[in-house]
């Protein structure tokens, strides 16, 4: 691979770790669902940035951008129904606490 | 290559703005924000379409999806807010320090080991650069799949809402 490519993918690598670090830890840390889902939305933002670059470096650009439009497209799909799911235990609990999950019966 | 390091820079400060504010609807716009840099970054690595995309869906609606659910839900009293910020102060001091820890340990790794096997291994491209031939010829199943997707998604959400009116 092209040296310039190398440097490309590994400086925008580095970046992606700690933007998923940072995901990570406000999934890992946060008590608030809607927090969790802001982490989580944070996680799938490194993961298409690593594709994006991944592609351009190994010159599949084109292969990259129709996984990365698959990718959006399940990204909104599970965000829509995850902000159904947070609502529905809301109304159930009148909090958005995720320890309160534990009181579920099953 | 500088400006790519300027944005993801700023990427990484928007993304720990996101994390660690106090408010949600901030945090769902640093998100945003985080989102159209990346965006950005997209554009510069010949990715368009996909930059559209993702300007459009994920700062646009995605955003729009946050932000009514928290509408929807009840904003805390202040009591809560002070007692709830102290607590999440403390939980939340330790990722800025990990970020830079990690950012100095990847420097570091970047410096001092030599990749160049690594990079010998891995291929030279010169691949199919018409998006529209991968979607529609190569990778014809992802479409389907895509489609499953949005119909499963608009069932789950019907489902829910249904649910939730019923109770």
């Amino acid at each position: 691979m092209n040296e310039l490519y190398w440097r490309i993918f590994l400086n925008f690598s580095f970046f992606i770790i700690m933007l998923f670090i940072a995901g990570f830890y406000c999934i890992l840390v946060t008590r608030n669902l809607i927090r969790v889902m802001i982490g989580l939305e944070l996680l799938i933002k490194a993961v298409t940035l690593f594709l994006v670059v991944a592609c351009y470096v190994s010159g599949q650009a084109a292969l990259g951008q129709a996984l990365i439009i698959t990718l959006i497209v399940m990204e909104v799909v599970m965000i829509a129904v995850l902000a159904g799911v947070v609502l529905s235990i809301y109304r159930h609990n009148n909090s958005l606490d995720a320890r309160r999950l534990r009181e579920l019966k099953g | 290559m500088t400006i790519n390091l300027m944005l993801l820079t700023a990427m990484i400060i928007a993304a720990l703005w996101t994390v660690m504010g106090r408010s949600l609807l901030k945090a769902s716009i640093g998100l945003a924000l985080t989102s159209a840099i990346i965006t950005i970054l997209m554009f510069r690595l010949d990715s368009p379409l996909a930059a559209v995309f993702e300007l459009s869906v994920c700062t646009g609606l995605i955003t729009a999806v946050f932000v009514s659910t928290i509408s929807l839900t009840k904003p805390l009293t202040f009591p809560e807010i002070k007692k709830l910020s102290k607590d999440r102060n403390k939980r939340f001091r330790y990722l800025p320090m990990i970020i830079i820890l990690v950012g100095m340990a990847l420097a570091y790794i970047n410096l001092k080991m030599d990749f160049s096997a690594v990079r010998e291994a891995l291929p030279e491209g010169a691949h199919e650069t018409d998006v529209r031939n991968v979607l529609w010829n190569t990778r014809q199943l992802d479409i389907f799949g895509q489609i499953i997707m949005i119909l499963t998604g608009t069932f789950g959400v019907i489902i829910l809402f249904k649910g939730t009116r019923k109770r």
